[in-house]
């Protein structure tokens, strides 16, 4: 292989940075539950790309789609996390009218 | 360099940059439209990838669907974004230092066992098309976690709809089941009752002189 050449490698790379920048993101946004879902979705997004890469280099050409059955499902899932959040924030400003994840005390915990 | 790996560059660079705009952009409108852009970014290294299917999948049901449900609810939502952002850089030395271990590690472990840079030519792909592969996949070997998949949106659409509806007082609707149960009898009373009969009452006296058009009235 050449130096320049995009292997497999970059790709997961790519996701772990991803990784770790919405891990960062979720140190910072501590307060504000509607980032915090979005970098949860950012994390959901890296985990996808290295799924991807992998099916698209693995040797085996008979187990190589389930790469992207996974990312499938975990798209569907992700979906309807996001759905369900977003209905609890919606319900929790409702009731509290904050989102701040470190006022929401009420379980004394 | 080749015009795959410039590319590969470009998508990376506007992802990463894209997505540290989700977390630090100071309004949320702002953050959600970095993530719109980071999806779209990552859609397009997914067609590098040949998961075509998966790329339009991502921009359909992310930028269509999930991105468009985020700005609703944040623009439905009265949030002062200064309030939540105190103390934003305080936790900014641990997440930096904790972000750039993992992504460090990360890197060391991946880059040494993975390079693998000529992804194998599949055939049957190129013949059946990568839509085609991941159809045949998945109503064949996947079926029924595609099934419990279905059952699990259908879940999450009654979970959203039963935590977000709100029973409202000052409305007059009715209620459709009610109005269905009613029958006649609830409405409407019959009263069997005797005919109340008036008997021609013989006028006691008739008056002496009787007016002219008492038979017409």
């Amino acid at each position: 292989m050449n130096i320049g050449d995009v292997s497999l490698a970059h790709y997961l790379t790519l996701g772990g940075m991803l990784f770790a920048l919405s891990v960062v993101g979720i140190f910072l946004n501590r307060r504000n539950l509607i980032v915090l879902l979005m970098a949860i979705e950012l994390m959901l997004l890296a985990v996808n790309m290295n799924f991807v890469a992998f099916s698209h280099y693995l040797p085996l050409a008979q187990d190589r789609m389930a790469g992207q059955v996974f990312v499938f499902f975990i798209l569907t899932v992700a979906a309807a996390e996001s759905a369900i959040g977003l209905a609890i924030l919606v319900v929790l400003f409702r009731n509290r009218a904050t989102i701040a994840a470190d006022e929401l005390d009420a379980l004394k915990g | 360099m080749t015009t795959i790996s410039a590319l590969f560059y470009l998508f990376s660079t506007v992802l990463l940059a894209s997505s540290f705009g989700v977390i630090t952009a100071r309004s949320t409108v702002h953050a959600a439209l970095f993530l719109v852009l980071a999806f779209f970014t990552a859609s397009c290294l997914w067609m590098m990838l040949k998961a075509e299917f998966l790329a339009i999948a991502l921009v359909l049901v992310y930028v269509g669907a999930v991105m468009v449900l985020f700005l609703f609810v944040v623009m439905m939502l009265d949030i002062n974004t200064e309030e939540l952002r105190v103390g934003f850089w305080k936790a900014f030395p641990l997440a930096a230092l904790v972000g750039v271990l993992i992504a460090l590690e990360m890197a060391l472990v991946l880059m040494g066992g993975f390079r693998v840079a000529d992804a194998p030519v599949d055939l049957q792909a190129l013949k059946l098309g990568n839509t085609r592969m991941l159809g045949i996949e998945v109503y064949t070997n996947y079926l029924y976690p595609l099934q419990v998949a279905a059952v699990l949106l259908l879940v999450a659409i009654i979970a959203a709809i039963a935590l977000t509806l709100r029973e409202r007082k000052d409305t007059k609707a009715i209620d459709p089941n009610l109005a269905l149960r009613a029958r006649k009898a609830d409405r409407l009373r019959i009263v069997k009752m005797a005919p109340v009969i008036e008997v021609a009452s013989v006028p006691p006296a008739p008056p002496a002189e009787p007016a002219k058009d008492g038979g017409k009235a």
